[in-house]
This record gives C-alpha cells, structure tokens and sequence, in this order.
C-alpha cells in the first residue's frame, strides 16, 4: 500500500490474475484482425513434465555400476513383431517427422546427417521424402500422412519403415496449413498443387476410418513393401490407453505417442494450448495397455513431446518406453532461437526463445523457410555435427543415470527407480510421491 | 496366360509373383480366379503386365498401381486403385468408397457406381465413372480429371484445388469453392480423348464442367463462414 502526496493510503493497482496482459494482448489482436493466432511450436503453458520426477539412485539395496567403465548398453531394436527388417538404432533417441516444405532442405539433410553420425533414425514429414534427407540418413522413417503429400511407392520401398501418422501432441485432432509464402517452386511441385496457395494437411486419412480399416490399410502397406518395413502408428496424446490398445490390434510394429508439448509446423493456438494432455501423463497408460495385451517390449514405444534431455530420456525410458523422439529440441541443436539473432528477431517483433512463426518462412536461423537467402545460414554439415553432439550428450546423461541406478541397459530403468516432486506427477506417472508410498489414484491409496 | 487360385494360394504369394513381373517380363498376362472380396489384391504393381481379376474384390485392389493394367470383372470395396501412379484400372461393376484416392497418375475406369468420396484428394489420375457418384466426391481433389456420366451426390469438389470434374448428370449440391464454369474447347479435347480411352458411349457436349473457384486458395477471414 503506498500514499498519495497528502498522505491518504491508496490502493496498489493490481493485474487480475485472469486478464493477464498476455491475455489481453491477444483480445486486442483477435478484435484488430478478426483472426485466430497460428503459430509453431508446442504447448507454452506450465505442465507436470519430467522436472517433476527424480531418480532415486542406487544405495544398499541397489548396486550402481561404475561410470565410464562398466558397459551400460544404449541399443534398441524397433520392429521386432512383424517386420523381416527391425531397424536397429545405437541410441534410443530418434528425430521425429519434420516437413519438408516447412522445414528447408538444408535442415532437412543436417537432421539426416546428425542422426546417422549418432547412429539413430530420422522422419519425413508431410510433403514427401527429398534426396537430401534420404541421400544422408542411414535409417530412414517415411510418414503416411493424410495428405499423401507426394507418396508413391518407389518412396515406400525405399524408406526404413513406415509411420501412420493417425495424430500429433501439438493438435490431436487436427490438421495442418502451409502457408502460401513458403510454397516455393520445388514444394509445389512435390505437393502437387499451385505455387502461392495455402496448403492444407487433412485432419483424417482419406481412405480409412477406424481401426479396423486402419488393419486392412496396413495389410495393404506391407503387402506393398514386401513385409520388409517396420509400421509405425503415431498417434496424439488424447486416450494414450485406447489409441496404443487400438493400434496394437491394428497391427502396430511401433506406437509412437506425442504429447501436447510435440512441436507443429504451424496450427492455431487454441489448439495447442488447450487439445491434449502432457506427455508425462500419456506414458503410463500406454504401457499398461501394452501390458495388458502382453505386448510389452514386443510392441514398441516411441515417446515424444518436450524431450530435451539425458534425464529425460531416463525417464521416459524408466516409466516403460522403449525410446524417445526429439523434434523441436533438434531444431534448437540446429540452430533455431539461437540469440546470435536477437536483431533479426527484434526486427520480427519477437526475441530469441520465443520465436514461434515457423509457418512464415522469414526464420533468421534459416530452418523454417525456403527463402534461399535464409536458408543459406544453415550450414547442414555443422548443422548436423551440432545434432550429432547434442545426441551423445543425451546418450551419456541416459547412461549416467542408468548406472547410478545400477543399470546395464537404459531399458532396465523402471518405475521403481523413480519418485515424484508433486502430487500431480506422482497421480500421472504411477511413481509414488518423494518421501511417501504413496501414488494417488492407485487401489488402496486415498 | 497364367492363372493364380486365390482359394489356394496365399495373397502375399499373389502379390509377390505379380510384384516381380518387370519391365523386360515375358508373362504379360494373368488371371486371379477366387479373389472372394480379399484386400490388397494385385497392390504395388511395376510392370507393364495385364492382369484380370475374375469376382470381387475388398480394400485397394490396385493399390498404388504403376505401368499395369488391371481389369476387375466384379465389383470393388473402398479404395480401389488408391495412390494409383500410373497405368489402367478397369472396374466392370461398382467401386465403394475413395475409389481413386489420392491418386497421382493412371486412369481408372468404373463402369459401375461409385461411392462416397471417388476421388477424393486426386493429384492427377484421371477417373471415368459410367454411372453415379456418391457424396463427397472430388474433396480437396488437386489435379487430374473426374468424368461422371450419370449424377453426382452433394457437396461434389468441395474445398477442390486444380482438378477438372465433369458431370453429365445432375450434381445434387456443390462443395465450397467449387463452381460450374465454361466448356472450352480444349475441356472438350480433352473428355473426348477421356470417354473414348473408357469406353464410353456419351459426346463431351453432354457434360458440365466444375472446378474451383479458387476462393479459399489463401485464407480469408471474410470467407470464415465458407470453411
């Protein structure tokens, strides 16, 4: 409380907690355009992440095996139920689906480049697969996108394996837009539509609906292939027990679940901020489905969705998954948000960090746009050495972590090797609250 | 002529003998007797072969077609030819839903009905259908051509790009952005070649032709109501 020059006590003025300045900020831009905000990126709103889980590390009755001397393995194998061709990666990190189109050609080949020096797959994305991605990544994930952006079945053959891309944690539920200023020439042509035009990415597969045509389409995509590729279903974070349940009697190689905190090219904010749950809350139920089909281990899990580092890694892999993918954190290893272009953000009415208007292709680190000035800033083979570090890195924290908690492979990381910070965490994960037994939700647990 | 049993043999075993059949091939022709509305049938094909399915077929007979030419003398569940690249897909009797989806080059012929949503998302295959069409047909349709003889069910060419539909019959309601427009002389041209290639028994002057008015082509919040 502070006084007025006579002396009275005044009131302080206070902000609503409500009507925040951010809040009204956008009121007044809604009112001024008539239009909703689309923007890249994922969910920016605080959620129970994995900073809300700790490992417990190893003590009496946990032995803890030696670092750098005693082997803590990193190898997954994705795959294994029907495809004649698992891919093998060396590390359980992969890189997620990422357009061409949205992202630059350059981008895409140093994506491929860092993956395949890590030993470690990369994805297509919607608009087809290029040379560059697939002349410089060693395993190659192609997405079946309901756009069918530039599918054929030369590309089909040529691929890793396959991913049906049913979601996306960013917007489950919804598709996708490419704007009109990043439809260059070559995007044009592999999308087969006019230069200039919005693009629009269908929210639903154009030739199935439901799981067991999602079965038929599937027998369909081996037969073609030979039986040889992995299939892949990604589906959001919206029922991650019914969606992993459902995939798996579709026959599902791998599940790759994508929380709200998975990046977008570019959708509406409303959407990313309010469809979808966390990723921490997707995993366990997930897991249970697959441990109620008894297909644990023999289905895969992929878990993406602001994955930014080795404890992250540790931790998803501890609560059941098999690996995680990384988008929008390669995307910073590349480069983007880097504050060396603080100017040029500015210049954008932004700043480094929170820049979020991929989907305008004037990105000053030269990742999200096909002007080939632009693009030109990313050099794709320090690109890709910067990813490439940046996965090592996450390797050696996962490894680290696993050994303390006596561990030989990143995979023997449990859920009992894990407490939660808060409540939220804890009712989300299945771990029990730090210092406590306790796990909210659980039979026998009030 | 070579024949494969489906009774008695193995649809990856169908697929993978037709699969094999190259360029350089000397078995051009085939036969699948006792298809018995299997799915996948006669898919990812790469060669300039014939292949005639004698019965019916379930999901994407002639998927992701490419040089072969495939006649079905039945009918053909959803997603016949879908993806199709090129060649020739002959249906004798009807096609379900998405026939011709996405498809991105090839002609495929329905001398039958089609469902809902026949060539839905097209991307430059060119579809001949001899009967009717069901709702929804041509949506988001990119490119290539859509000839229909009798009449289409609503919302035809919905949110349509470049795609050439051409109706003879009634069409019960248009999809947004989709317009009659003129007949030009080269339209003409080209359902003439169309229509002959399929076998059709119509002149080009009998149709209307559709397409997009190109409205929707850049977002605009003035057209909100329209999405």
């Amino acid at each position: 409380m502070t006084k007025d020059v006579s002396g009275v006590p005044r009131t302080v003025p206070q902000k609503p907690a409500t009507f925040t300045d951010p809040v009204n900020a956008e009121i007044r831009r809604a009112a001024a355009t008539g239009i909703y905000d689309i923007r890249g990126g994922g969910a920016k709103r605080k959620v129970p992440h994995f900073d809300d889980l700790l490992f417990l590390g190893a003590s009496i009755s946990r032995y803890p095996l030696e670092g750098y001397r005693e082997k803590c393995e990193t190898k997954v194998v994705l795959g294994t139920r029907f495809a004649k061709k698992p891919i093998e990666l060396d590390i359980p990190i992969t890189i997620a689906g990422m357009s061409f189109g949205s992202l630059s050609g350059p981008a895409k080949e140093a994506l491929g480049r860092g993956a395949s020096a890590a030993g470690t797959s990369t994805t297509t994305g919607d608009g087809g697969m290029t040379e560059e991605e697939r002349g410089h990544s060693d395993k190659l994930v192609y997405q079946y996108l309901p756009s069918r952006y530039g599918m054929n079945p030369d590309d089909l053959r040529r691929c890793d394996a396959i991913e049906v891309v049913v979601g996306q944690g960013a917007k489950p539920g919804g598709g996708g837009m490419l704007l009109g200023q990043k439809i260059s020439d070559r995007v044009a042509e592999m999308r087969n539509l006019p230069k200039g035009i919005d693009q629009r990415s269908a929210c639903r597969h154009p030739d199935w609906t439901g799981p067991d045509d999602l079965e038929i389409k599937i027998l369909e995509l081996r037969e073609i292939t030979g039986w040889e590729k992995p299939i892949y279903i990604k589906v959001g974070g919206a029922r991650p027990y019914f969606d992993t349940t459902l995939a798996v009697k579709a026959g599902a190689d791998v599940v790759v679940l994508d929380g709200m905190q998975g990046g977008t090219a570019a959708t509406q904010d409303v959407f990313i901020e309010h469809v979808g749950q966390p990723t921490l809350a997707c995993i366990r139920p997930a897991v249970q489905a697959l441990q109620d089909l008894g297909m644990h281990r023999e289905v895969q899990l992929v878990v993406s969705g602001g994955i930014r580092s080795g404890a992250d890694v540790a931790k998803v892999l501890a609560l059941g998954a098999d690996a995680v993918s990384i988008g929008t954190a390669a995307m910073v290893a590349l480069g983007d948000n880097d504050p060396r272009w603080e100017a040029e953000y500015n210049e954008l009415g932004t700043t480094a960090g929170a820049y979020d208007d991929w989907h305008e292709g004037q990105d000053p680190a030269g990742i999200t746009t096909q002007d080939p000035n632009l693009m030109s800033r990313l050099d794709p083979i320090a690109g890709g050495r910067r990813l490439s570090n940046y996965l090592k890195v996450m390797t050696l924290e996962a490894q680290t972590i696993a050994r303390a908690c006596g561990k030989n492979h990143v995979h023997n990381l449990e859920p009992e090797d894990l407490c939660a910070l808060t409540v939220e965490a804890s009712a989300m994960s299945g771990v029990p609250l730090a210092g406590t037994s306790w796990v909210p939700g659980r039979e026998g647990n009030y | 002529m070579q024949t494969i049993d489906m009774a008695s043999t193995a649809l990856r075993e169908v697929n993978s003998t037709l699969q094999a059949q190259k360029a350089d091939t000397n078995q051009k022709a085939w036969e699948i007797i006792n298809p018995k509305g299997s799915h996948a049938v006669a898919v990812g094909l790469d060669g300039p072969i014939e292949v005639t399915v004698r019965g019916s077929t379930g999901y994407y007979c002639a998927g992701m077609n490419k040089q072969a030419h495939i006649h079905i003398v039945g009918s053909a569940g959803p997603g016949v030819a879908e993806n199709m690249m090129s060649g020739t897909v002959i249906i004798d009797g009807d096609a379900s839903q998405y026939a011709g989806a996405t498809g991105h080059g090839g002609l495929l012929v329905i001398k039958g009905n089609a469902s809902s949503r026949c060539g839905i998302s097209m991307k430059g295959i060119d579809i001949v259908v001899h009967g009717n069409i069901g709702h929804m047909s041509a949506f988001m349709a990119q490119s290539g051509n859509l000839v229909v003889l009798g009449d289409a069910g609503d919302a035809l060419g919905d949110s349509l790009y470049e795609a050439r539909l051409f109706v003879r019959g009634t069409v019960k309601s248009l999809g947004a952005d989709c317009i009659e427009k003129d007949m030009r002389p080269e339209h003409l041209d080209i359902l003439k070649d169309l229509l002959e290639r399929a076998g059709a028994d119509a002149k080009p002057e009998e149709f209307k032709r559709y397409g997009s008015a190109r409205k929707l082509y850049n977002f605009d919040v003035d057209n909100a109501s329209a999405y």
